[in-house]
């Protein structure tokens, strides 16, 4: 029960966090990208403030025997620099220029009930499973 | 430049973010990176429960602000070929690439993962590769 509330309080949080700091405004994040043109600098500001607290707290959480709630932590197993992981980044970026939406943001602007929100969670998803299929990771 | 910026608002959302970020992984253990959770729910993978709830309070979370604290939004004309190329774009991408801004760069640059740098660094690069490329390609063409 703690662990269910646990991730619904921190997916609320997330969202919560993603609209506040303006980050559901595809505008602000193709002004980031924007760098030839009147730069938004504002995504280095959530990013700095959100990786300024996992780089203190991960530390301090990962050097507990296990999560409070499970028996183990899940984290990812891979460490090489591969091909998949540059080529799959390369067409996440073009995509998240092209659109101004990551996956947080589209998720957290379903409420917003914008038609173009909607087009992109439906082609977000149909992307991951079609690479499912073509991959098979 | 920096006129525009809502620095208290992006910096209290960002650690905000972080806050979320580790809750999850103190509490469950897991990485909060939505590609990730995402996928785990399209795979309908049997311990998607928490998964579940996760994007639940997300949507919520993104919805309350909203409803009760949004501003008066400009309202967008509909996009539609940058809304379904770039969305399936990304959701390919980040599945074979492991992780978006979330998963490689929230929690991947906190647990100072190489990979996770290498990742946020070239997809940050792509993104404002096209973007220079598409200004170009609106100014040409107008």
């Amino acid at each position: 029960m703690m662990s269910k509330l646990a991730v619904l309080i921190s997916g609320a949080l997330f969202g919560f966090g993603l609209a506040l700091s303006q980050m559901v405004d595809r505008q602000r994040v193709i002004g980031f990208l924007d760098v030839t043109g009147d730069w938004d600098p504002t995504l280095i500001v959530v990013l700095g403030g959100a990786v300024g607290v996992t780089l203190v707290t991960f530390r301090f959480v990962l050097r507990r025997a296990c999560p409070a709630c499970e028996e183990v932590f899940h984290l990812p197993s891979k460490t090489k620099i591969d091909g998949p992981l540059v080529l799959g980044a390369v067409l996440f970026g073009v995509g998240w220029g092209v659109s101004g939406y990551c996956p947080g943001p589209g998720l957290a602007s379903i409420g917003t009930a914008s038609i173009n929100v909607a087009m992109y969670v439906g082609a977000l998803c149909a992307g991951s499973i079609v690479c499912r299929m073509v991959l098979r990771k | 430049m920096f006129d525009d910026v809502p620095v208290f608002s992006a910096l209290t959302g960002g650690v905000l973010i972080g806050l979320s970020a580790t809750l999850l992984l103190v509490a469950c253990g897991r990485i909060a990176g939505i590609s990730g959770i995402l996928n785990g729910v399209l795979d309908r993978r049997s311990d998607s429960a928490w998964r579940w709830l996760f994007l639940i309070g997300l949507v919520a979370g993104g919805t309350f602000h909203h409803l009760f604290l949004g501003g008066e939004s400009a309202g967008e004309s509909t996009l539609v070929l940058p809304m379904i190329v770039g969305g399936f774009l990304v959701g390919f991408g980040t599945r074979m690439g492991g992780g978006c801004t979330s998963g490689h760069g929230v929690c991947g640059l906190g647990r100072l993962s190489l990979r996770s740098l290498v990742a946020t660094l070239v997809f940050v690069a792509a993104g404002m590769a096209i973007v220079y490329v598409l200004r170009c390609w609106a100014g040409g063409a107008g």
